[in-house]
C-alpha cells in the first residue's frame, strides 16, 4: 500500500476501498448465515427425532394410579376394613425454596403440633422416592380452608384427595385382620425381589400383619397410569391417556363381627386367647388375643413413642397369643392321650387304677401329686377324662414313653404350623428326646414323660394348636386347616377359598375315637364332670375338657417384674369344647393367662360364649 | 402512472428521511417480535401491548435521529463519546447494582444506562476520528483509535457486561476494518489473539468463568445448572423440525421448560413453534435488513458517512450471529438479546437510533444526488 503524507482526500479511491472491505464484509456475512443455517438444519432436520424425543421426556410425565386396596367383610357382610376419603395435607421436599420455613409457616396456620412435625420427619425419612411426603394425614375441613385460601404462599405444598384404610372395629379384629402401613425399605426391597414394585408405584400402604398381610396380593389390585402433560413446576397441564387401576380384590372372612365383639368384650382385662372354629372345615368364627392395640394407629404412621410402649408392655399387646402364643395344654390333651393308650394296648375301656392322690416312679422318691390330693380312687378311662385325674395319666405316660407320644401327638399337629391363613404363627414345642439335646444337650428324664401325661413339662402349644387338635379328635382323626378367609370377590363373581386339610389320624380300632368323645361329652354332662357346673342348664348339649396349668412363665418365655411374681405363679385356665355334643358345629378353645382353674374360669367363660353363639346363630337363622 | 406514484411515494418517505426498503425489514421484524413475544409470554396481552408500545417507541426515535443533520451528528461525535465516558466512570463510582451487575446510573430525575448510549457513541467517535484523515488510514492513528475504542470496552466488561462490551469492541473493529486496516495487521492481531487465548484461561480467568467455558463446550456435562438452558433451548429447536410446532403450540416455551424465553432465548420459541422454515424466513429478513445497510454505507459521500453506516449495520449483524449462536450452542452465552426480535425496550430503542443514523445517511445522499 502507498502511505501517502498529505491529507489529499482521493474520494474515488476512498469508495473503492470502502466498496471492496464492505463487499469482504458481505462475504463474510453470508457465509456466517450458511453457517448459522447449516447448524439450524443440523438441529431441526438432522437431529430432529432425539430432541423430538427428549421435549417429550420434559413434558409428558407418567404417573402412576394407585388402585382402591379391596374391602373386608365378615361372613355376614358386614365391614370389617375400610377405605376413607381424606384431605392429607402433602409436601414434596424438592419443590420447596425452603423448607424449614415452610414448616414454620404451616405451623403457624394450622396449629401442627410438635409430634405432628416429629412425624413429617419421620415420614420424609421413611419415603422411599422423591415423592410427595404427608404433613397432616387428616385434615380438618377448617384447616382445609385456611390452607386453601394462602396456598399460593406455599409452593410444593398441596391438598390432596386419598383414601386411607379405616378399621371401625379397632382393637377386637386386630390381631386377626392386621393392618396397613406405610412401605419401608424392606418392603421395598422385598417387592423389588419379587418384580412387584412397579405394580406399587402409586401405592403408599402394605399389609403388615394378619389377613391384610397374608392376603396383600389379592387386596392390592393392579396399578394403572395416567400420561399427563407436565410444566416445568411438575403441574399437570392435561391429562393425555388413562389406563384405569384395576381395585384389588373384597375378602369375606368367616369371622362373625358380633361374635367376635362379644368374645373380646367378655374377656374384660383378662389376658389371652379365645377361639371359636367350625371343626368341619376349619372356619373360624373369632379368634381374640387380648390385650390387643388400636390398628388404626399403624394406618395413619405411629410414633416411635406409642410403638415403644406397645414393644415394651410386659404383656405384649403386640403378640397374637392364638397362633403364637405358647402355653402348656395341661389337661385339655388327656382325651388325646387316652386314645393313643388304648391303642397301643396300654389300657382298655375297662382297665383301671387305684389313685392315692399321687404317682412314683418306682424306685425314685419323688411324688408327683394329683390335683385331688385325697386321690380319685379307682379310676377307668372315662373317669380319667371326666375328673380329670392326674394319676391316670402319670402312669399311662410313663408305659407309652416319650418317643410315642411325640411321635403320635405330631399327628394332631403339635409342634408344627397349623397353615391358618396369617403369617405370624408359631410351631410351639411337641418336646422330643432330639429336641432336648438340641436345645439343653440333656438326655430326656423318665420324670419328664410323667408330666407330659398332663401336658406339662416342656410340651407348649398354641391356642389354634389346641382347636385343631380337639377337631381333629371329634373328627375321628379328620385333621382341618384353620382359615379365616371364607371368599375372595372381585365384585361380579364370587370365589370360595379352598378348603384343605391335613393328613389324617389313622387308628387301627374306631371305637377308641367314641370312648375319648363319650367321656368329653361327660365332663359337661356328668355331676362329678369338671364343666359340669359351668354347663348346667344349657339349652345345648355339649362337650370338652377343661384345663388348668401351672406355669413358671408367660407365653413365650417373658420374665416379669418381681412384683409381678404373685400373678405369674397363679394358673392358665383352658377350656376346649365343642357343641353341640353329637355332630359338633362349633369349637371353643379358651386360654386364660394367670386366671385360675379352667374349671372355675375357663369354662364358664365357654358357656357364655356358647350361649351367644346359638343365641345368635337362632337369631340369623330366623331372617 | 406507476413510476409517477412510485417517485410520489419516494417522495413522501423522502420528507420523513426515511429508507424504503431498510423500513420495510424493520417493519417485518416488529411484526414478527410482536407475535413471537406473544407466545413467549405465555400469551400474555399485557406484555405484548407493553411490546407493542415500546415498539412504536423506538421507531419515533428512529424517525426522530433521522431528522437530524448530519453535520450535526458528526459534529457532536467526540463530545458525545467523552460524555458517555464520563457517564461510565459514573457508573463506575456511583452506579446501581442489579443481578450482580453495575450498569445503572441514578441522575436524580431518571436511570440510565450509559453503555446503551455508547452503542452509538463509539462508532460515532472512531469513525469521526478516522475520517479526519483520507483513507486508507495510518498506523498510528488506527493505533490511537483503537486506545480510545479500549476505555469504554474495558469500562463496560468491568461492570460486567460482557455481551455489551463485547459489540461495543466489535463496533470500533468494524470501522477500523472499513478503514482500510491492512491485512497484515489484521494476520498480526489474529496471531496475538491466538496467543493470548491460553494466557487469559491459566491466569487471568477465575474458576466460574473456565467452569462457564466449559459448560458452552459440553452443556450436558451439567445439565441441571449453567447447563440447564442451552440444552432445553437446543431442545426447543431441535424439536421445532422443519414446519415448527405451530404458533403457541411449542411445549418447551408453552410449558416453561425454556429460561428467559421472552428475551434471550426468544430464538428458540421461534424455532420451535416456527420450525426451519420460519427460521430461513428470518434469517432472509435480517440478511435483508444488513445488506440494506451495508447498500447505504457503500451509497454514501462522506467517509464518515461510509464508515459509521458500516459501522452500525455489521453490528446489527453481530447481535444476530451472537444471540442465534448462543441459542443454537454455537456460542457461550453472554447475555445478548435477538435485535428488535427480544422482548425488552432498552436495546431495542438504542438500536432503531442507529437505525435512526442510518435512514439519515440514506436519505441524505440522495438529496445531495438530486439537487
Amino acid at each position: 500500500m502507498i502511505k501517502r503524507r498529505a491529507p489529499i482526500r482521493d474520494h474515488q479511491a476512498e469508495a473503492a476501498l470502502f466498496a471492496s472491505r464492505s463487499i469482504v464484509a458481505l462475504v463474510v456475512v453470508i457465509a456466517v448465515f450458511a453457517g448459522l443455517l447449516f447448524n439450524m438444519y443440523h438441529l431441526q432436520v438432522l437431529q430432529h427425532e432425539q430432541y423430538q424425543t427428549r421435549s417429550n421426556d420434559n413434558r409428558i410425565k407418567v404417573v402412576p394410579l394407585a388402585p382402591n386396596r379391596g374391602l373386608i367383610y365378615d361372613r355376614r357382610g358386614r365391614i370389617l376394613a375400610e377405605n376413607r376419603p381424606v384431605l392429607s395435607l402433602e409436601i414434596i421436599p424438592e419443590r420447596v425454596p425452603d423448607l424449614a420455613d415452610t414448616l414454620r409457616r404451616l405451623t403457624e396456620l394450622l396449629e401442627l403440633t410438635e409430634q405432628q412435625l416429629a412425624q413429617f420427619e419421620e415420614n420424609r425419612r421413611r419415603e422411599r422416592r422423591f415423592d410427595q411426603v404427608s404433613v397432616l394425614e387428616r385434615l380438618t375441613e377448617q384447616q382445609a380452608a385456611r390452607f386453601a385460601v394462602r396456598q399460593h404462599e406455599f409452593p410444593g405444598v398441596s391438598i390432596e384427595a386419598r383414601l386411607i384404610r379405616h378399621y371401625p372395629h379397632g382393637e377386637a379384629l386386630t390381631h386377626a385382620l392386621g393392618y396397613v402401613a406405610k412401605i419401608n425399605r424392606n418392603d421395598v426391597q422385598r417387592l423389588r425381589a419379587n418384580q412387584q414394585d412397579a405394580n406399587y408405584a402409586a401405592t403408599r400402604t402394605i399389609g403388615k400383619l394378619g389377613i391384610e398381610r397374608f392376603y396383600e396380593e389379592q387386596l392390592h389390585g393392579n396399578v394403572g397410569s395416567q400420561q399427563i402433560e407436565v410444566d416445568i413446576r411438575g403441574r399437570a397441564v392435561r391429562t393425555l391417556s388413562v389406563q384405569p387401576p384395576i381395585p384389588g380384590q373384597d375378602l369375606i372372612l368367616e369371622l362373625d363381627l358380633e361374635l367376635q365383639q362379644y368374645v373380646y368384650d367378655l374377656l374384660g382385662d383378662m389376658r389371652g386367647s379365645i377361639i371359636l372354629m367350625d371343626p368341619r372345615d376349619g372356619a373360624i368364627r373369632a379368634m381374640v388375643s387380648k390385650p390387643s392395640f388400636d390398628p388404626n394407629w399403624f394406618v395413619q404412621g405411629i410414633s416411635n413413642e406409642q410403638y415403644r410402649s406397645l414393644l415394651n408392655s410386659r404383656h405384649s399387646p403386640l403378640l397374637n397369643r392364638s397362633t403364637q402364643g405358647g402355653y402348656p395344654p395341661a389337661s385339655t390333651i388327656k382325651p388325646h392321650l387316652a386314645v393313643l393308650a388304648l391303642e397301643q394296648g396300654i389300657i382298655t375301656p375297662q382297665s383301671k387304677i387305684w389313685d392315692p392322690g399321687w404317682f412314683e416312679i418306682k424306685g425314685v422318691d419323688h411324688r408327683y401329686r394329683d390335683w385331688l390330693s385325697w386321690g380319685h380312687g379307682w379310676v377307668d378311662v372315662d373317669t380319667a377324662i371326666v375328673e380329670s385325674c392326674d394319676t391316670f395319666y402319670y402312669d399311662i405316660a410313663l408305659q407309652m414313653g416319650i418317643d410315642t407320644i411325640s411321635e403320635h401327638m405330631m399327628q394332631y399337629g403339635f409342634g408344627e404350623l397349623t397353615g391358618i391363613d396369617i403369617h405370624e404363627e408359631a410351631a410351639a414345642v411337641m418336646p422330643t428326646r432330639g429336641w432336648k439335646r438340641a436345645r439343653f444337650n440333656q438326655p430326656w428324664y423318665a420324670g419328664e414323660t410323667v408330666s407330659i401325661g398332663i401336658g406339662q413339662s416342656y410340651w407348649t402349644s398354641t391356642p389354634i394348636q389346641l382347636a385343631v387338635a380337639t377337631a381333629t379328635l371329634i373328627n375321628r382323626g379328620v385333621r382341618p386347616v384353620p382359615r379365616l378367609l371364607r371368599s375372595i370377590s372381585d365384585g361380579h363373581v364370587e370365589l370360595p377359598a379352598v378348603v384343605e386339610q391335613k393328613p389324617p389320624v389313622v387308628i387301627k380300632n374306631q371305637a377308641n375315637w367314641d370312648v375319648a368323645i363319650r367321656a368329653m361329652n361327660r365332663v359337661v354332662s356328668s355331676i362329678k364332670g369338671t364343666a359340669h357346673r359351668a354347663f348346667n342348664g344349657a339349652s345345648f348339649t355339649s362337650g370338652g375338657k377343661t384345663g388348668t396349668a401351672q406355669v413358671r412363665s408367660i407365653a413365650q418365655g417373658e420374665t416379669y417384674n418381681a412384683e409381678e411374681i404373685e400373678e405369674q405363679y397363679r394358673d392358665n385356665a383352658m377350656y376346649m369344647g365343642y357343641a353341640p355334643a353329637v355332630n359338633p358345629e362349633i369349637i371353643i378353645m379358651i386360654a386364660v393367662e394367670n386366671a385360675g382353674g379352667g374349671g372355675s374360669v375357663a369354662a364358664p367363660l365357654a358357656r357364655q360364649i356358647l350361649d351367644y353363639y346359638f343365641a345368635l346363630e337362632a337369631a340369623h337363622a330366623n331372617l | 402512472m406507476q413510476t409517477s406514484e412510485e417517485r410520489q411515494r419516494n417522495r413522501w418517505l423522502q420528507r420523513l428521511r426515511l429508507d424504503g426498503p431498510l423500513l420495510c425489514g424493520l417493519l417485518a421484524l416488529a411484526a414478527i417480535s410482536a407475535v413471537t413475544v406473544f407466545s413467549a409470554s405465555g400469551q400474555d396481552w399485557a406484555m405484548t401491548e407493553r411490546q407493542l408500545i415500546r415498539i412504536g417507541l423506538a421507531f419515533v426515535v428512529m424517525l426522530a435521529v433521522a431528522q437530524v443533520p448530519l453535520d450535526t451528528i458528526q459534529r457532536f461525535s467526540l463530545p458525545i463519546f467523552s460524555a458517555g465516558v464520563v457517564l461510565l466512570l459514573g457508573v463506575l463510582l456511583f452506579g446501581e447494582s442489579s443481578k450482580g451487575a453495575q450498569r445503572w446510573l441514578n441522575l436524580g430525575i431518571v436511570t440510565i444506562q450509559p453503555s446503551e448510549l455508547m452503542k452509538l457513541a463509539v462508532p460515532m467517535a472512531i469513525a469521526w476520528f478516522i475520517s479526519q484523515q483520507p483513507l486508507p488510514a495510518r498506523k498510528r492513528r488506527l493505533a490511537a483509535a483503537f486506545l480510545l475504542l479500549m476505555i469504554p470496552t474495558l469500562m463496560i466488561a468491568n461492570q460486567p457486561d460482557l455481551g455489551t462490551s463485547l459489540l461495543i469492541a466489535s463496533s470500533g473493529i468494524f470501522v477500523v476494518f472499513l478503514a482500510g486496516i491492512s491485512w497484515r495487521l489484521i494476520a498480526f492481531f489474529a496471531v496475538l489473539v491466538g496467543s493470548f487465548v491460553p494466557i487469559l484461561w491459566s491466569f487471568l480467568m477465575r474458576d466460574y468463568q473456565r467452569q462457564r467455558v466449559l459448560t458452552f463446550l459440553d452443556p450436558e456435562r451439567d445439565p441441571l445448572g449453567a447447563g440447564y438452558q442451552i440444552i432445553q433451548s437446543k431442545i426447543a429447536i431441535g424439536s421445532g423440525g422443519i414446519e415448527g410446532k405451530g404458533w403457541l403450540q411449542g411445549t418447551q416455551s408453552q410449558l416453561e421448560f425454556l429460561p428467559e424465553r421472552h428475551t434471550d432465548f426468544i430464538f428458540s420459541v421461534y424455532s420451535e413453534e416456527f420450525g426451519l422454515l420460519g427460521v430461513i424466513l428470518l434469517l432472509v429478513v435480517y440478511g435483508f435488513v444488513v445488506v440494506r445497510g451495508m447498500q447505504i454505507a457503500m451509497r454514501a459521500q462522506r467517509v464518515y458517512q461510509k464508515l459509521l453506516a458500516g459501522s452500525l449495520t455489521l453490528t446489527f449483524f453481530i447481535y444476530v450471529l451472537v444471540n442465534i449462536g448462543m441459542v443454537s450452542g454455537l456460542l457461550p452465552v453472554v447475555g445478548v438479546p435477538l435485535p428488535l426480535i427480544s422482548y425488552g425496550g432498552t436495546s431495542m430503542v438504542t438500536l432503531m437510533a442507529g437505525f435512526g443514523l442510518l435512514m439519515a445517511i440514506a436519505t441524505n445522499k440522495r438529496l445531495v444526488m438530486h439537487s
